[in-house]
């Protein structure tokens, strides 16, 4: 009997894992001159960074500690606060910096938004399960909701409300009204596509390249369109 | 008879929508036509439903005290002086929301489902504890929505959440719900300064349960502490909401939207979406 409560498990600390899609920025020399093509874009969309998870990609920038924490505090001035590293060497690392992340999966980093050059995602780590390839949704999608599908089509029988958003790996099918975000290709795949049978999306993407509604053509509102990338460039077309 | 009863919540997201005014209305209207209700207000903190029904002097024991056990549910609940068949659960001032436990809930909830044919919950504004435990229990609800954009996306925030966060979702239930258009102004929305109803409808895709006129009746029977229904009983807004009571036990009706002005009735569409 003694036995039997010396092994009686103990309440535990429970640690649970949760997986988030960061952003990578990609510095590359010379540093300057790359800062200011990131002023450039962030003039068009102020605020793109905010409260979104970000990591540093040091790999092209053979940078010293100061100078690593020079780049946060730049980056920082301008509203982008870096959750970690990555590509950088343990050793030039000190603990007042972001932690050095490791076994990022690569497909991740094709999500930049347009205008930069990120390298497109060549390798992928070849997942050869059998995933299910699309997502069917029978029921409207409310503002605050949030639905991520990285492995294939989204449909949407409803309507997507302001202040929801549809992210799917691959195209997005929309048969109500697009009236929230919708963020198609996310995990790198340009050929991926948005359908809606009315268009009065706040944000729309495709691998990353992206528009809002007040860069959407005004007669494109209201109606059913498609929208596709086509030298990385995103375009829309009416359906009707 | 246990079964039959229905609990209802009257909840919108946004505040000053209506909901404690329509809670009262449509409680009053039930009553009215012979049913046994309570309303119960969940806004812990920020009470208004003894006001509205004129019941603020009477308060002893509040729902906080029930769902503690420092009351019995007979010694809280507060007859109404007009209508014997309405009831009020009223909601302690003093207390903040976190006083409200969801096993509490629960009880309090199950003890009235025997009691009454209808529990009409006065949810609070926003989507905290005050809310979700509003909802938590219900079979039914009620968005209160004003034909702005702001009321009509928070409206569709909530309908989200009565979908995924109450007891019936979560066991793969639906629960029904209805829209209920306030403050409704024919003229302005014919100038286009509000939404149409036909676009709330669409953005909402959920059934319509009424239109109420805006209507200064409405502020009137708020301020001398009577529903409306019962204190300008021939008023448009109190025909809508004794319309919306009906169509809540599962009378058709046509949709309407009463006018004051005697003309005729400004017939709608019975529309009925997903």
């Amino acid at each position: 009997m003694n036995s039997a409560i010396a092994v009686r498990p103990q309440p535990s600390m429970r640690f649970r894992g949760r997986s988030f899609m960061a952003f990578v920025l990609t510095p590359s020399l010379p540093i300057a001159n790359w800062l200011a093509e990131l002023d450039k874009w962030g003039r068009n969309s102020p605020d793109f960074f905010v409260g979104r998870p970000i990591i540093l990609d040091l790999a092209g920038v053979p940078l010293s500690e100061p100078g690593i924490s020079q780049l946060i505090t730049v980056l920082a001035e301008r509203g982008i606060r870096v959750m970690g590293l990555e590509g950088a060497e343990p050793e030039q690392l000190s603990t007042s910096l972001p932690p050095l992340l490791k076994g990022g999966r690569s497909a991740g980093e094709t999500n930049a938004p347009a205008g930069f050059d990120a390298p497109r995602g060549a390798q992928a780590g070849a997942p050869a399960r059998a995933e299910p390839t699309s997502l069917l949704l029978e029921n409207p999608i409310r503002s605050g909701q949030s639905v991520i599908f990285p492995y294939g089509d989204i449909t949407v029988l409803g309507s997507v409300a302001s202040g929801a958003e549809v992210v799917a790996g691959g195209s997005i099918h929309v048969y109500g009204a697009l009236r929230g975000r919708a963020m198609a290709g996310s995990m790198g795949n340009g050929s991926a596509r948005i359908f809606c049978s009315k268009n009065e999306a706040e944000l729309i993407s495709i691998d990353g390249y992206y528009r809002t509604a007040e860069e959407m053509d005004a007669t494109l509102r209201s109606r059913p369109v498609q929208c596709w990338l086509e030298d990385r460039v995103l375009a829309i077309a009416a359906l009707d | 008879m246990a079964d039959m009863a229905k609990v209802l919540v009257v909840t919108s997201g946004k505040g000053g929508v209506g909901k404690t005014t329509s809670t009262a209305a449509l409680g009053a209207a039930l009553a009215q036509a012979g049913q046994k209700v309570a309303v119960v207000d969940f806004d812990v903190g920020l009470r208004n439903l003894d006001l509205v029904l004129g019941a603020e002097r009477r308060v002893v024991f509040d729902l906080i005290n029930v769902v503690q056990g420092v009351a019995k549910l007979s010694q809280a609940l507060i007859r109404d002086k007009r209508l014997e068949n309405l009831w009020l659960l009223p909601a302690s001032q003093t207390r903040d929301k976190d006083a409200l436990t969801e096993h509490g809930v629960a009880s309090v909830i199950k003890e009235m489902r025997s009691k009454f044919d209808w529990v009409i919950c006065d949810s609070p504004a926003g989507i905290e504890r005050g809310a979700t435990l509003a909802m938590r229990f219900a079979d039914a609800a009620v968005i209160v929505t004003n034909p702005e954009v702001s009321s009509v996306r928070d409206s569709d925030r909530i309908i989200g959440l009565l979908d995924s966060k109450t007891e019936k979702a979560e066991k793969g239930q639906r629960i029904e719900k209805h829209i209920l258009i306030t403050r409704y102004d024919a003229q302005r929305a014919a100038r286009g300064e509000m939404l149409n109803i036909g676009d709330v409808l669409d953005i909402l895709s959920t059934p319509l349960l009424g239109i109420i006129p805006e209507s200064e009746e409405v502020l009137r029977a708020s301020n001398v502490g009577s529903p409306v229904t019962l204190s300008s009983a021939l008023s448009a807004a109190a025909r809508a909401y004794v319309d919306a009571s009906r169509r809540l036990r599962g009378d058709q009706i046509p949709m309407t939207v009463p006018t004051d002005r005697k003309r005729f009735f400004d017939r709608l569409f019975g529309r009925r979406a997903a």
